[in-house]
Parts: C-alpha cells; sequence; structure tokens
C-alpha cells in the first residue's frame, strides 16, 4: 500500500521553491524557510504566485511526486503531468467499459448509491447532535429521501436518470444543509450551493474544500495508471477529470462536507478567515486558507476503518484505496465497483 | 524509523573539510540538523540503508567517526531536549 506521505502546501506569495541535492528548498523574500528531504513529501500544491525551480519540476515528474497549481483562492489551475505511465491494458479495459453502456450504467449506479449512502449518514449523524426539533426532524426528513432514492436506484434504466435521481438528492442535501450547523449560526448561514463564485461563508468554504478533494482524487487515479479524464457517472469534456470527480461524489459528504461542519461547528474556522469581495464573492484569506489547511492535513493522518477492507485506514488514503479498487473492478477482478461506506 | 546520525570527521586537513562538508549534504538529503554534527533522520528500511552506504563512501574510517544510532519508536518517546530546538516534524501540516 501506498505511505501517506505529506504533502507541502505554499501559499506565501512571492516564494520560491528549488531543488537542492535531495532535498527542497523554499525560500521566501530570499531567505531559506524550510528545507525538506524529498522523500517526505508525496506531493506539492502551491497558491497563486509560488515559484518551482525547472529542476525540481523534472525530479518530481521522475518520481512521480504530484504538483498542483490552485489560484490564490484555491481554484484549480494545473497539475504536473509526467509522463504516462502506470498501466495502458487497465486504460484500455477503462475505455472498454465506458463503451458498454450497461457496465457504465452499473457502475454509476454504485457511485451514485455510495454517494447517497454517505450522504445520508452525514444527514442522521447531525440529526442526533440537532440543536434543535426542527433541525433534526429536516434532516430525518432528507435522510429518509435519501434513503428512498437509493432503493429506486436498482430500478433506474439509463444513465441520465441515475444522474437525475442524484441531482434531486443532491438538492434535498443542501436545502438541509444549513440545519447541520449548530454554532455561529449567525455567521454562517448556508442558503443553497453556489458557486464560481461562492456567494457565502459556507460555500466559500466548501468550494476549497471540493477543490482539494478533486486533486486528491485525480492524484490517487493517477497513481494506480487509470485516466483521469475517462469518467462514468460524468459526461465527458476535454479538460474535464470526470473520473475525479466520479470518485469524489462518494467521498464528498464524509471527507468534506463533514469536516466543513466540524469546523464550524467546533469554531476553528471564524467570519474573519473569510474576506468578500465587491460583487458578492466570498473568499478564504490567508489566515484562513491556513487554518483550513492545517486542520485538512490533521484530519488525513487520522484513521478510518474501511468498511471492505475491515482495517484502520488513514482518511488521505481513502481516495488512494477507491482508486485500486476501482482499477480492480475495471480490469474484471472485481464483479463490482464497492463504494467506501462511511459510518 | 528514527535515527541519529553524528559523526566526528578530522578537519586537519583540506580533504578532512571536504569530507565533513560531504557528510553534511549526504545527512541533509535525510533528514535534519539538529546540532552542527548530528542529524535526525525519518526513513525507512531502504533509505536507511542508502544513507549509511553513501556516509560510509565518504568518511576516511582512519580519521574519522560514524555513529547512527536507531531509535526504537518514536522520536517523542526517546527524546528529551533543553535549550534551543529547531527540529520540525515533516509529517506535520506543511503550510508555508
Amino acid at each position: 500500500m501506498t505511505e501517506l506521505l505529506n504533502t507541502l502546501y505554499v501559499q506565501t506569495q512571492g516564494s520560491y521553491l528549488r531543488l537542492e541535492h535531495d532535498t527542497l528548498k523554499l525560500d521566501i523574500e530570499g531567505k531559506t524557510a524550510a528545507q525538506i528531504p524529498l522523500h517526505h513529501l508525496g506531493g506539492l500544491v502551491v497558491f497563486g504566485n509560488v515559484l518551482l525551480s525547472p529542476f525540481l519540476l523534472h525530479r518530481c515528474a521522475e518520481d512521480g511526486r504530484s504538483v498542483v497549481w490552485l489560484s490564490q483562492n484555491g481554484r484549480f489551475k494545473a497539475r504536473l503531468s509526467a509522463p504516462t505511465s502506470g498501466n495502458v491494458l487497465l486504460r484500455r479495459a477503462q475505455h472498454a467499459t465506458l463503451d458498454c453502456p450497461e457496465r457504465t450504467l452499473q457502475l454509476a449506479r454504485r457511485m451514485v448509491a455510495g454517494k447517497l449512502q454517505n450522504a445520508r449518514t452525514v444527514l442522521l449523524r447531525a440529526a442526533r447532535e440537532a440543536s434543535s426539533p426542527e433541525s433534526e426532524g429536516t434532516l430525518r426528513g432528507a435522510a429518509a429521501l435519501h434513503a428512498q432514492a437509493i432503493l429506486g436506484l436498482p430500478r433506474l434504466r439509463y444513465l441520465d436518470e441515475v444522474r437525475g435521481a442524484e441531482g434531486d438528492a443532491a438538492g434535498a442535501y443542501f436545502a438541509a444543509f444549513n440545519a447541520m450547523i449548530r454554532t455561529q449560526k449567525a455567521d454562517f448561514t448556508f442558503t443553497g450551493r453556489s458557486r464560481r463564485p461562492p456567494r457565502d461563508r459556507v460555500n466559500a468554504l466548501l468550494s476549497f474544500l471540493y477543490g482539494m478533494l478533486r486533486n486528491e482524487c485525480a492524484s490517487a487515479l493517477e497513481g494506480v495508471g487509470l485516466d483521469p479524464q475517462v469518467g462514468f457517472l460524468h459526461a465527458l469534456r476535454p479538460g474535464r477529470p470526470t473520473l475525479a470527480l466520479d470518485l469524489m461524489e462518494e467521498l464528498r459528504a464524509p471527507l468534506a462536507d463533514r469536516f466543513a461542519l466540524t469546523l464550524i461547528n467546533l469554531g476553528q474556522i471564524k467570519p474573519q478567515d473569510f474576506t468578500s469581495r465587491p460583487g458578492g464573492a466570498v473568499e478564504l484569506n490567508e489566515t484562513g486558507r491556513k487554518t483550513v489547511i492545517t486542520a485538512y492535513q490533521k484530519r488525513k493522518q487520522e484513521t478510518l476503518t474501511h468498511p471492505l477492507l475491515k482495517k484502520p485506514v488513514p482518511v488521505g488514503l481513502i481516495p488512494h484505496v477507491q482508486a485500486r479498487l476501482l482499477a480492480r473492478h475495471l480490469r474484471g477482478d472485481l464483479l463490482e465497483y464497492p463504494p467506501f461506506f462511511y459510518r | 524509523m528514527n535515527v541519529l546520525v553524528t559523526y566526528d570527521v578530522n578537519t586537519e586537513t583540506q580533504a578532512g573539510r571536504r569530507r565533513l562538508h560531504k557528510v553534511a549534504k549526504t545527512c541533509k538529503n535525510f533528514g535534519q540538523r539538529v546540532q552542527y554534527s548530528v542529524f535526525e533522520c525519518r526513513v525507512n528500511a531502504a533509505q536507511y540503508e542508502d544513507l549509511v552506504a553513501k556516509l560510509k563512501r565518504i568518511i576516511n574510517p582512519k580519521s574519522d567517526s560514524l555513529r547512527v544510532y536507531k531509535l526504537r519508536g518514536e522520536r517523542e518517546e526517546f527524546l528529551e531536549t533543553f535549550g534551543l530546538d529547531r527540529h520540525v516534524d515533516f509529517d506535520e501540516p506543511l503550510v508555508l
């Protein structure tokens, strides 16, 4: 199994990263701020104006360390793409699966089932801890809707119906989302999902976390030799990592939403961690990003019991485990893809 | 595995000073300097062999001394520090 290596996040504007022997050296304003042996790092994520030396990039490409460039607000910009490696037979199997409507449908169903089940678990868990009877009612209602949708999945015959079921459930989920916020209610009110740009603090936080999760899913898929652009549930579009989006669906609620709620409910994140832009956009500012990333990195080191492997797995490795299971299914070693079920 | 690498390299000659520099450089690739000639490294078994082999190739066994201590477990369990400590835990979130 892959070791969960640390990810270095660099958000100080104007910093410069370079390779020195087998270490990464980080200069901020001409002074070395850190020097880290490369073997501790699984990847780099840099925000905004951060420079990387060509030789560092070459080395990361050779070793298969991921490098991701994000805008200062965490919007995905680019990824380092190393020479295509991995298993061409696996990628052929991936494409063959997409060419077979029944298999695609079945896979999409499993993915949506995973997503709905995990969203339901998050709703029910929030319902148990709800601050008021009305919140609890709202959450239980949404959870019941999810349960129904899951039961209805096997009857769906077309991919679009599966997508529709997912969309309906997502609507109900986000309609109930506000009831999961227990503290700082005045400062963190969720009125509906808004992106590009996020229009409130909760949305800004969710968007940021989804961006991080998406990168991790794409890296995990590439790690097992799958093509992150060839997905099943999401429609293909040039430049869109649809398989990463597919994989992300079942992980959103337990790994991102639940985490966002914890940050808010425990008061780890505060209104001051956000900045409002003219025009209504809200984004995390530098201190906010630092708080979120630090907590997120800690979260990745915590362990959850994987329901299939029946052993504790660091949260950060869950996308990798799922990518591997998906590869096994596509190759025909596993009859069905087993989504990750969160408890 | 956490290891502690310490060394004494005889620097009376030009070649000795070069060896000292090389030893430090090699250690830096595997860990971090915690005192002038003391490095703490967290390595796996393969990296450990690599590190030791590289260091053995650099030093002059007649005039230099190299000691590698393996910690039997977590660093926190086996280490007490006093005074200045610039150690950075590379497993902690790295946000800069």
